[in-house]
């Protein structure tokens, strides 16, 4: 019992203070925050890359469509945020991808 | 056919109906180690005291060929029986029957006897094992889920209602018990989920056990869907009783009192806590050192342990205990803490239970993860509920009460009744590294020496503020104790509060931050 209740014990701060404490299995699976990439081209549900309308080093006006992400049963039309350039395609059609995954780098 | 004929009729009958599924079905819910829904409920139930009704209900389906197949009882028993003399209605799936699925007399059976329970102002005890809606009566189906919804909602605080899942519980069914105020779950037999791992995959090509989906543990440690957690149902059936004991039959009754017994510790109360506000121990150990026999029956006991909550008993009367545990990051407030702990206090605010509050805080948890998952609208929660209640509430400040986490934890500010604090708290804006950084700035930064400035204005800032006494002076703090006194305290601060008035504005219901 009293291995069980110092087992784990880590340092913990809050504010100026640090504790010694146990961390829970959620706080440490947490992710890591990253700021947003402008010229990430993310997926925002999981779903399936239908079709694909650009190709690499393709120039790009802002609202024209690059992809359609099919999710839910909606086909997602993917616009490109600003005018710009394709620089890679991370996906290829048919691919099944989670949510928050690059998609499009452009820049 | 004479007397004797028509009582035999009806033993021949009720035998017939009272196999469910017949033997085939039992044989196989017996073999995913599951007891069927009869042996269940009469486990739980005094002996005798089970009284099944609509025990000879048929399901009205005519399509699909359902008109040719019977369902004994549509899958569902009902009654009322008695658990350690106290009455309650119960419903409990049959999965041998058709999968335990959800029809139209199968929910009508189950609105038959939620009506009674709430009618008689008796507890309800829903035992969940089915397959989901029946496929074949359609929207009846769903309009039958949607029937138990609005009854656990009208319900809600009004008579406890107890949910047990002992098998599937996925999609619309799962609603039932998240609107009910305890949800029981056992190792390797409750699934719980929305969208089923099947779906899941199809749909998103996210790979996912049943298990992991939405097993017990899943639900005890991560979504904080269930209350309890047991290895097996005869585990959860004890828990199930013991929970009963501490809780009134309706919101116009207390619980009921039992004698009065001593704590089992018989130590000095302040050895159990380490005077270095940094250094861990567990808060449980405090509560059972002050509660009656050292019984303290914890809720929740996986899903955030950064706040303890639970019932134990004073000087024979049940009260609600809230704790920050110092041992499980530090007893933060976060999200799901906040969550945890408001809902406990609306649940001893609407059956008259007391709630006493031990306090040892460092404040809310940083970090992007809380502050965008919304740790604003979580913790005002309880602040809400705190403020919202007119139950007796006692806070007890063990060591630190910090920003805040000192007035959140059922401050004299939010309408404590009694605020007691041990000589070793310190109640303050913040702990004193950060306030003398920022109080003494100018003379830390010019000092030849900034370390030992800065811990010559710590020490200062400590023997100024992080103590007790301040907030007494201003009567914040109504006593200052010795942490053995703490036990006879709380035992006259119920006492004297037994008769408390307490009201808040007329309104239809307030609108607490959900």
């Amino acid at each position: 019992m009293s291995t069980k209740k110092t087992e784990g014990l880590v340092d913990f701060a809050i504010l100026s203070m640090k504790y010694k404490t146990k961390l829970t299995k959620k706080f440490e699976n947490r992710t890591q925050y990253e700021a947003p990439n402008p010229d990430h081209i993310m997926s925002y549900i999981p779903g399936t890359i239908v079709e694909m309308f650009v190709k690499e080093g393709q120039e790009v006006k802002e609202g024209e469509s690059l992809l359609i992400l099919e999710a839910m049963k909606m086909r997602n039309q993917i616009a490109m945020p600003r005018d710009g350039k394709v620089k890679s395609i991370k996906v290829v059609e048919g691919d099944r991808i989670p949510k928050n995954h690059l998609m499009v780098e452009i820049e | 056919m004479s007397l004797k004929k028509h009582i035999l009729d009806l033993r021949k009958r009720k035998e017939q109906v009272q196999k469910g599924g017949g033997d085939k079905a039992i044989e196989k819910q017996a073999a995913m180690g599951k007891m069927t829904a009869r042996e269940r409920v009469l486990a739980l139930v005094d002996k005798d005291s089970f009284t099944e009704y609509d025990l000879f209900v048929e399901h009205t389906a005519r399509d699909f060929g359902m008109d040719k197949k019977q369902l004994h009882g549509d899958g569902v028993i009902i009654g009322t029986g008695t658990i350690y003399g106290a009455p309650i209605c119960i419903f409990a799936q049959d999965f041998t029957v058709a999968g335990g699925s959800l029809g139209l007399m199968h929910a009508r059976k189950i609105t038959k006897i939620m009506d009674h329970a709430l009618k008689m102002r008796v507890p309800l005890l829903g035992i969940n094992d089915s397959g989901g809606a029946r496929i074949q009566e359609g929207v009846n189906s769903l309009a039958g889920y949607g029937e138990i919804f609005y009854r656990n909602t009208l319900a809600s605080g009004v008579i406890p209602q107890l949910s047990v899942i002992l098998g599937p519980c996925a999609g619309g069914a799962v609603y039932s018990p998240a609107l009910t105020d305890f949800v029981f779950v056992v190792e390797n037999i409750s699934k719980m989920f929305i969208t089923g791992p099947g779906v899941i995959e199809s749909v998103l090509g996210e790979k996912i056990s049943m298990e992991d989906l939405g097993g017990a543990r899943v639900h005890a440690e991560i979504t904080g869907n269930a209350h309890f957690f047991a290895d097996t149902e005869a585990d959860c059936f004890e828990q199930i009783k013991k929970l009963v004991t501490f809780i009134p039959w309706n919101n116009s009754k207390k619980a009921k009192a039992f004698p009065p017994k001593p704590s089992k510790y018989k130590g000095k109360i302040e050895d159990l806590i380490p005077s270095d506000p940094k250094t861990p121990y567990d808060v449980r150990d405090v509560i059972k050192a002050i509660v009656d026999d050292s019984d303290f029956f914890e809720i929740q006991e996986l899903w955030a342990a950064n706040i303890v909550i639970g019932f134990g008993r004073l000087n024979g009367e049940t009260v609600g205990f809230v704790a920050n545990q110092p041992m499980v990051l530090a007893g933060v407030l976060d999200c799901d803490s906040s969550d945890k702990a408001a809902r406990f206090i609306r649940y001893c605010d609407a059956f008259n239970i007391p709630i006493v509050t031990l306090e040892d805080m460092p404040g809310y948890l940083p970090g992007v993860d809380q502050e965008h998952a919304g740790v604003i609208r979580h913790g005002a929660k309880v602040l809400y509920a705190y403020s919202e209640a007119t139950v007796p509430k006692v806070t007890v400040i063990l060591r630190k009460a910090y920003g805040g986490g000192y007035i959140a934890m059922n401050s004299r500010h939010l309408g404590a009744d009694f605020m007691f604090a041990w000589p070793m708290a310190e109640i303050a804006v913040m702990g004193p590294e950060g306030a003398a950084n920022i109080i003494f700035k100018k003379e830390i930064d010019e000092a030849e020496d900034k370390d030992a400035m800065r811990a010559l204005k710590v020490e200062e800032y400590k023997e100024k503020f992080a103590n007790p006494y301040v907030a007494a002076a201003k009567g914040y703090i109504d006593s200052v104790i010795e942490p053995n006194e703490t036990r006879e305290l709380l035992l006259h601060a119920i006492e004297v509060s037994a008769n408390k008035d307490d009201h808040r504005p007329a309104k239809k219901h307030g609108i607490p931050p959900f």
